[in-house]
């Protein structure tokens, strides 16, 4: 698979409360209607105006704090293709892979590419063109894959009880 | 090579011996939701099961929103309450005076037990280490689908030893020696990692004081946090435990360490966490005449008893200069500080007293923040916008700080107050 994509970029530590709100976690049960409030409290510009293929590029630890699954939820919902982070908090990061979101770690692209600026990712060549250069990407754990494969965590389990 | 309380709890739960940075699959003891309940069943539905692999596993404590504060927060509670009837589940707490945050009436009620493996669809669920636990947060499909195949996916985390020893100093807290330590390691520094707490001084803390360090173990990104189980931990859990399949783990001797730290709590000086993150750590002096316009005493972190008592020993024949919210972490706490007088001390000196739950902590309900408003709060988070608006600020602090700060209506160094 592979997907092109305009870059949002933030630096470390976004944590899950900027990125969905906690006063809408009881409010707002609608998958697209969370859409609308993603990173609500971080960035009104990406609120108003991210586009479904856009993509994430941001620093360590994204994804900290609360378990809320909301945070990937409005995301993927929102038509977000990936999001590249140098790290991940590890709640968020289970959680991305069982929604369905394709995440990826790089301590490299952000240098490459600023707010604005294309993205490529190629997931089955395991590399990310930024900037007019190409970076590998790890591939997933074993495991991991096979639930990205699947496209998240429930087809997973719906696959593995024979109930697909 | 020893091994560590991740490898060790993982390990028996895993029926063979793991090492760290393996991949396993375990069958947890224990599943905890709140309020969540609701969407969470909702997802379990898709999944095609009809019936939870063990209903008797499953522990529902409806406190996120409770009262519910509006219609949606209700019907999630109806959904969970109804939820667990179809299920035939009986450990469901609903919004009654058996109820209380989740993450003090889950130990309270006996389900927190030593070398067990617990989930919740919680972060702080790593608060139940205190008590010896392997316990973690994770999200609500995670949930949904160890509700279904009655097991769970972990790779075996690398773990970072934390030793302290002393005694902390008249005017210092737990609170302030996990703020400093949240400073240190940084919200990312033990990512992916299992956290014990060793030494003399964390085996001379009090249970109320362990649940403070544990809870707050996510703040540095961990996976769980623990402290070993003692004697203090096994008078504890006596006449409540839930289950007899428990044990007491610990890390060998010998254990192999991704990082290690070292404290002496007789060096650890009241501090702060700073808006807007965790571990924006300051020293009370830094930030001593901060001006605030509220002060927050409770949450699964320092809404305790012993936190509440030491807020009324500050509080004692004062007046608070601004709005003082107090929500003790349970009702059985509740009881426990309304007959000793602890209540009608804070009542005095002109706080409010809130009903058991997570309150504002989140930005659900009972003392939400204005924009400019600044609020010192015993809770575990500062984020922007955590406690309602994203032009407010949150100091984290100890209960000591917050009753010191609430009285003078801006931070002070609750070592002053101790001096006089």
């Amino acid at each position: 698979m592979k997907i092109k994509g305009r870059v949002w970029k933030y630096g470390d530590d976004v944590n899950t409360d900027v990125i969905f709100a906690g006063k809408y976690t009881y409010t707002i049960k609608d998958r697209a209607e969370m859409a609308k409030y993603a990173l609500e409290d971080l960035d009104s510009d990406f609120n108003k105006n991210a586009s479904a293929g856009d993509i994430i590029v941001a620093g360590k630890n994204w994804g900290c704090g609360s378990s809320r699954e909301q945070a990937a939820i409005c995301l993927k919902e929102r038509g977000i293709g990936a999001i590249i982070a140098k790290s991940f908090a590890r709640i968020h990061y289970r959680n991305c892979l069982n929604e369905g979101l394709p995440i990826i770690i790089s301590s490299e692209i952000q240098g490459l590419v600023e707010k604005g600026g294309d993205v490529e990712i190629d997931f089955d060549a395991g590399e990310i063109t930024a900037g007019g250069k190409k970076i590998k990407f790890p591939p997933y754990p074993e495991f991991v894959q096979g639930l990205v494969n699947d496209g998240g965590l429930i087809p997973h389990v719906k696959k593995s009880l024979g109930l697909a | 090579m020893g091994k560590t309380f991740a490898e060790k709890a993982l390990g028996r739960a895993a029926g063979h011996p793991v090492n760290a940075n393996e991949v396993i699959t375990v069958e947890p003891d224990f599943c905890m939701s709140h309020d969540n309940t609701g969407p969470i069943s909702r997802t379990f539905k898709k999944i095609g099961v009809k019936k939870v692999w063990k209903p008797e596993r499953l522990v529902v404590i409806l406190d996120h929103g409770v009262p519910a504060p509006s219609s949606d927060h209700a019907v999630n509670h109806k959904e969970a309450r109804e939820f667990m009837r179809e299920q035939g589940a009986p450990h469901f707490y609903d919004v009654s005076s058996a109820g209380g945050v989740c993450h003090q009436k889950f130990p309270e009620e006996g389900y927190a037990l030593p070398g067990q493996i617990v989930i919740g669809s919680d972060s702080h669920t790593c608060t139940y280490g205190a008590f010896g636990t392997f316990a973690t947060g994770i999200g609500r499909t995670e949930m949904a689908a160890a509700w279904a195949t009655g097991n769970i996916w972990f790779k075996v985390p690398e773990s970072m030893k934390i030793t302290a020893s002393g005694k902390l100093k008249p005017g210092v807290s737990a609170k302030d020696f996990i703020l400093k330590v949240m400073g240190d390691v940084k919200s990312d520094g033990a990512d992916y990692m299992s956290v014990e707490f060793h030494g003399d001084g964390i085996s001379n803390m009090s249970i109320s004081e362990r649940m403070t360090l544990c809870n707050l173990g996510i703040e540095m990104g961990a996976k769980n946090a623990v402290c070993e189980p003692d004697q203090k931990v096994l008078d504890f859990i006596k006449g409540r435990e839930k289950s007899s399949d428990w044990e007491i783990l610990w890390a060998d001797h010998d254990a192999v360490y991704a990082k290690e730290l070292k404290y002496d709590l007789g060096d650890i000086k009241p501090g702060v966490a700073k808006p807007h993150t965790v571990d924006n750590y300051a020293e009370i002096t830094d930030v001593r005449g901060t001006k605030i316009n509220q002060a927050f005493l409770g949450t699964c972190t320092n809404g305790r008893a012993e936190d509440l008592r030491a807020a009324a020993g500050v509080l004692k024949g004062k007046r608070v200069a601004v709005r003082t919210i107090v929500i003790p972490a349970s009702w059985n706490i509740y009881r426990e500080v309304m007959r000793d007088g602890t209540l009608d001390t804070l009542l005095d000196a002109g706080c409010i007293i809130c009903n058991s739950g997570c309150g504002p902590c989140l930005g659900a309900h009972m003392g939400t923040l204005a924009p400019g408003e600044v609020c010192i709060s015993t809770a575990n988070r500062n984020f922007k916008g955590r406690m309602g608006d994203k032009e407010s600020f949150i100091y984290l602090a100890s209960p000591l700080t917050v009753a010191c700060s609430a009285v003078a209506g801006e931070i002070t160094d609750p070592r002053e107050v101790f001096a006089r």
